[in-house]
């Protein structure tokens, strides 16, 4: 009884996210011909639908680590720092020689790293998330500059363009790298007690202290899981180009996982992870990008449908207007 | 008499300022002219809208909020000036809209943040978003500022001794922080911010009408960060969509380095222009040097940030520890009398 009910609210949570998705597609399928289309060619699947879901991959990735670090009630600002640091490591290392699986790992490394001092910081000295995360988001395009001596190194690897142009049974390979991150996630945070604790401490750290349970390593945990995934979607990013811009890559993409994130029900109070929700959020933002590429609108435009879209999902989880709006219905006035 | 103890209150303050004077003892000693007055004063000249944007944010900072939005307000500043110059606005007339538009801004952003309760990471955030799509929505490209007031501003140089200058726009920011330090310190709406930031609950109780000043210091900050404009594009004559991409960080940062606790409730207004200075130096620093690039500011500026971050935080937690300490000696008093009765 109690789980059907958990489960008829987690799927309450998914419903807003899910609508505004189902949305831009109906908008989509009425405004720009050919959008649903799926074309065999060269053995792959061709379409803007499946383009959708190949550019998504990164942001998916991102927003999911980011999506644990919001459950713990915090926040993680510099994933596009760490973000362009991994692709600047995987590339540099390409270029000079390395084997392939040498430099990712070499990329998986630093950016678990990033996650750690990340970590250090927020959970360990006690230090605000975004001020503790705001260190690396400033240093870490520097680090990636270092790396790649100011330039901006470009690789010829045909192994590691795969990663991010490949094809797998007529699918890009980029999906299945999501999936595999997506999955373990799950796992680790549905299937053992580590998402437990994750939830509780977001809920309420001293409580989950009083109970037993190191909230701080909890914590620690959930920077390093959301440096990884930003290592890999940093690879994903770099691959794409087939080279590491130190500036460029993964600008802005912190503030997009964040948006995701929060579109997909998370809230930033914390206490809870709503992944699937979250993937959703990542796939609206992405199929809103497309969509205005594809009417023909200036893309500059996207920024201010995304402060329109911020603003009214982040009102509309908002206690305050809620309140507002039953007060109205019950007539009555409230003094605060 | 007050004496000017090294305690909690300043000894951020007083870490800022013993860093500013190392750094340019490093640079005076490793370069041959670097003492020259007129190199100390282009940090002013080059930095002044930075130290304008960074004060507006300290007020929001004091409060316990953040603003992200500054570094796009400062660019939409430029494109509408420099757009409306074009069609032959008035330069002080169009000055006095893009102020005022700063201000509706600020309150639209202060209302919705202090009003439903929500982060101000994410409604600034939007904000961000809003100002910087906005410039764009007037042009992709750069556009030249060639209104003659505008010109004849920013040409103006105030000889302060000799050769050695400073820009209008020094006076501006220096008058600024000048205003921001009286308002901090000597009026109800200064002291009530602070009490705002150490603790919105508290602040409510009181009596404190927090809501009103809270969105007034958004309101603040907006309308420094387009004054923070105004200035940028007398320095750069230009308005473009992508200036001063990035810029917010910098503020946080430097407003961090002034001691301005970015939890809120602690910190001095002049910190800010401490801050910048410090920056400036850096940069000069690594300019006069030649061969560093310039991301070496950036990982410098990182560093000095742990530093200071690291600093704030121990400061605070002693006390957390000092006032349970109290706390403990007020509960156990009683006892302890009681035991003796």
């Amino acid at each position: 009884m109690l789980k059907r009910l958990l489960e008829n609210m987690k799927e309450k949570k998914l419903l807003w996210p899910s609508v505004a998705l189902l949305s831009i597609c109906l908008i989509n399928f009425f405004s720009i011909p050919n959008f649903f289309t799926i074309v065999v060619k060269d053995g792959h699947l061709f379409g803007s639908v499946i383009d959708i879901l190949n550019r998504s991959s990164v942001l998916i990735i991102m927003s999911i680590g980011m999506t644990l670090v919001i459950a713990t009630r915090g926040i993680d600002i510099s994933v596009g720092a760490v973000a362009a640091v991994s692709g600047a490591v995987a590339c540099t290392m390409i270029d000079a020689g390395q084997p392939l699986f040498a430099a990712i790992a070499a990329a998986l490394m630093v950016s678990m790293l990033c996650g750690i001092w990340n970590g250090l910081l927020v959970a360990k000295l006690g230090i605000q998330c975004m001020v503790g995360t705001l260190i690396l988001m400033i240093v870490g395009r520097g680090i990636a500059m270092l790396i790649t001596g100011g330039q901006i190194v470009t690789v010829t690897s045909e192994a590691y363009s795969y990663l991010a142009n490949g094809f797998l049974f007529g699918l890009p390979f980029s999906l299945f790298i999501t999936a595999f991150v997506t999955i373990v996630i799950l796992f680790f945070v549905r299937k053992t007690a580590y998402g437990l604790f994750l939830e509780a401490a977001g809920t309420n750290p001293s409580a989950t202290k009083f109970a037993g349970i190191n909230a701080s390593n909890i914590i620690f945990i959930a920077y390093v899981i959301s440096g990884v995934t930003a290592g890999i979607s940093g690879l994903l990013i770099s691959s794409n180009i087939k080279a590491a811009d130190s500036i460029h890559a993964g600008h802005w993409k912190e503030l997009d996982a964040i948006l995701a994130t929060v579109i997909g029900g998370t809230s930033m109070l914390g206490g809870r992870a709503y992944i699937g929700g979250t993937i959703i959020g990542a796939l609206f933002i992405q199929s809103i990008t497309t969509t205005i590429y594809a009417m023909g609108v200036p893309p500059e435009i996207t920024l201010i449908v995304k402060a329109v879209v911020i603003i009214i999902v982040t009102l509309m989880q908002s206690d305050e207007l809620r309140m507002m709006f039953s007060r109205l219905r019950k007539s009555e006035r409230l003094t605060i | 008499m007050k004496k000017l103890r090294i305690n909690q209150k300043n000894i951020t303050i007083m870490a800022t300022i013993g860093l500013l004077v190392l750094l340019y003892m490093i640079g005076i000693l490793s370069f041959k002219n670097f003492s020259k007055p007129q190199v100390f004063l282009n940090i002013f000249v080059d930095n002044a809208f930075l130290i304008v944007v960074a004060t507006g944010l300290a007020f929001v900072m004091i409060s316990g909020g953040i603003d992200l939005s500054v570094s796009s307000v400062v660019a939409f500043t430029t494109m509408a000036l420099s757009s409306m110059l074009q069609s032959g606005v008035n330069a002080y007339l169009a000055m006095v809209i893009v102020l005022a538009g700063g201000i509706l801004f600020g309150l639209l952003q202060g209302f919705i943040i202090v009003r439903f309760n929500i982060h101000s990471w994410i409604v600034t955030l939007a904000g961000m978003f809003l100002a910087r799509g906005s410039c764009y929505l007037i042009s992709i490209q750069s556009i030249p500022i060639n209104n003659e007031v505008f010109v004849e501003l920013s040409k103006h140089k105030i000889y302060l001794y000799g050769k050695n200058f400073i820009s209008i726009s020094v006076v501006v920011a220096l008058a600024v922080v000048a205003i921001a330090i009286l308002v901090s310190k000597y009026t109800k709406f200064g002291r009530s911010l602070y009490a705002i930031g150490g603790n919105k609950k508290s602040a409510i109780l009181m009596g404190l009408p927090v809501m009103r000043n809270n969105i007034t210091a958004y309101a603040i900050s907006s309308f420094c960060a387009v004054l923070g404009g105004i200035i940028f594009s007398l320095y750069m004559l230009s308005g473009y969509a992508l200036h001063c991409d990035g810029l917010e960080m910098d503020a946080i940062a430097c407003c961090v380095i002034g001691g301005i606790l970015l939890t809120g409730g602690v910190g001095n207004l002049i910190g800010p222009l401490l801050g910048v200075m410090s920056m400036g130096i850096i940069q000069t620093i690594i300019m006069f040097q030649g061969t560093l690039s310039s991301w070496w500011t950036k990982i410098v500026i990182g560093i000095l940030l742990t530093v200071f971050i690291v600093l704030q935080r121990f400061i605070v937690l002693q006390r957390e520890k000092r006032g349970k300490v109290q706390a403990i000696e007020r509960d156990t008093k009683p006892k302890t009398s009681k035991s003796t009765a």
